[in-house]
């Protein structure tokens, strides 16, 4: 008997879960899924929660009920991985779990208490986060009586999960409070580490004036060292100050602590892979799929799901004794709420950028890229549905797992 | 590619003048690049943060964010700041010629 254990039961390891049960035969693997929180959340419409479109209700399901029947469940955080001896302890009861091979699925959190001031008398009061489920109602609670002001958004530093979720966040902001009106009575102001909100040439030119259109400020290379949260302003490490009223910060996100305590990440926490093939750069039985993995290319359910698309038909290879293909391209797909039901769809992987054109079908869509569209909207929207029906359950999407050209234009 | 003559050298490079071919890099370009991104002359502690870039970059395939720098070149952020004033990530990536730093869209 062989034994498969998944550590994190999120996106990745809950969907890598399921494809392997169904793959795996069960005479033979015995499959192990550690998580140390009950609740799975639907992390995409954490976005929505602050303006009220979506509840609590709508983004929380049991993680027991996406588990299969046949994987051994186990509700503990993660002591120790001790990769040189394939045996994973856990807090419950001091119990070690010795495996054949690891996928590590323990993603990434964001860290507040990393940039000084931010977590200070002042969190959930004059500022505020949506990237957690109990930040995003908080959010919602406050803006329900909020009379306007000075907004800024603060990204601290990359990579971030969901790299997108920000600019998605401006602009339904400003969507929310003109259908509130009070828009004339909030300025939105985007301080980002980046050199400007879009920074992929061809993006930037489908794109780049589309904040400047909704009146929200883009402060580039503002990396902040502090928030004076009495003065109500945030400071950069080359003294660039800017006041807020209502500072929405999307803190540092770092890898899980167990990674770092088992000395098996960067400065981020994050799993040193090969990006081809998501195997561990130092334990070839070590797989990191998701948020957990050092990649470059965004940290995003989709990835996660494609990630995994090319991983079990890897691991099957693998077992069988043949050698890992070098399949995983990086590719992602993020929808972009744009504000007044409307929104972008980008298609993307490690070497080509976001395009303009169709998805899936070319030529058709029924999604255009890099526009903006109620049918893009409308995509998200119906993806929580896909994501709790298929997704997480390991079905096959009608998406092939690699990028495609097909439907894009270069121009 | 629009392609430019810096220190003798041709080299490609993209609208904004970051070169796109890290291996078409050499120290004379990077004295070059520094001038015009208004440095003085580049120091030593320069130059320990220029070649950790470049040797991060070629085991990763992407240039260092500024975190990967201070923890990596053991230079503190304000040090780094002092060192390559208003946008190091940035101003480092184009010295290095390791192409601008990017998010996804």
């Amino acid at each position: 008997m062989k034994s498969l254990v998944i550590l994190g039961a999120g996106t990745a390891g809950t969907t890598v879960a399921n494809r392997l049960h169904a793959l795996l035969d069960s005479d033979q693997w015995r499959i192990t899924i550690v998580d140390q929180n009950e609740t799975h959340y639907y992390q995409p419409g954490f976005l929505f929660i602050p303006f009220g479109i979506y509840s609590k209700n709508d983004v929380v399901k049991p993680k027991r009920d996406f588990i299969p029947a046949g994987v051994e469940l186990i509700m503990s955080p993660i002591e120790h991985i001790d990769a040189e001896h394939n045996r994973v302890t856990l807090a419950k009861d001091r119990r070690i779990l010795a495996y054949d091979f690891l996928v590590i699925a323990t993603g990434c959190q964001t860290r507040p208490e990393q940039t000084p001031g931010l977590k200070d008398g002042a969190w959930g009061h004059t500022i505020h986060e949506f990237y957690t489920v109990d930040g995003a109602v908080a959010l919602a609670k406050h803006l329900r009586t909020w009379r306007g002001g000075r907004l800024v958004v603060n990204v601290v530093d990359n990579p971030i999960k969901c790299p997108v979720a920000p600019l998605e966040f401006l602009m339904l902001a400003d969507s929310y409070f003109t259908e509130h009106g009070l828009r004339d009575r909030v300025d939105i102001t985007y301080a980002t580490p980046l050199p400007g909100a879009f920074t992929k040439p061809i993006a930037s030119r489908h794109l780049g004036d589309i904040l400047e259109r909704k009146s929200i400020k883009v402060v580039p290379d503002f990396l902040i060292e502090r928030v004076d949260p009495d003065a109500r302003r945030i400071v950069s490490y080359d003294e660039q100050s800017l006041e807020y009223d209502l500072l929405i910060s999307v803190p540092l996100n770092m890898g899980d602590e167990v990674i770092a305590r088992s000395g098996l990440g960067d400065d981020l926490n994050y799993v040193p892979v090969d990006k081809h093939t998501l195997q561990s750069t130092k334990f070839s039985n070590i797989f990191v799929l998701g948020d957990a993995a050092s990649l470059p290319t965004s940290k995003a359910g989709s990835v996660a799901h494609f990630a995994v698309d090319c991983f079990a038909d890897n691991f099957l290879r693998l077992i069988d004794g043949l050698d890992l293909l070098p399949t995983f391209d990086g590719h992602a797909n993020c929808f972009i709420e744009s504000g007044f039901g409307k929104g972008l769809l980008i298609d993307f992987n490690y070497d080509v950028e976001p395009l303009p054109g169709h998805y899936p079908l070319p030529g058709i869509g029924p999604f255009s890229l890099l526009q903006e569209t109620e049918m893009n909207h409308w995509g998200k929207m119906m993806f929580r549905w896909m994501y709790w029906n298929l997704l997480l359950k390991g079905q096959e999407l009608p998406l092939p797992a690699r990028m495609t050209m097909a439907g894009k234009m270069y121009r | 590619m629009p392609t430019r003559t810096i220190a003798g050298k041709t080299v490609t490079v993209n609208d904004e003048g970051f070169m796109t071919n890290p291996a078409e890099w050499s120290k004379e370009i990077a004295a070059e690049l520094a001038t015009e991104e208004g440095l003085p002359a580049l120091s030593e502690a320069h130059w320990k943060v220029i070649d950790f870039c470049r040797q991060e970059a070629a085991a990763s395939g992407k240039a260092p964010t500024l975190r990967q720098i201070t923890t990596g070149a053991a230079v503190s952020t304000k040090d780094l700041f002092a060192l390559f004033p208003k946008g190091p990530a940035k101003k480092v990536a184009r010295i290095s010629g390791l192409g601008k730093p990017e998010g996804c869209v």
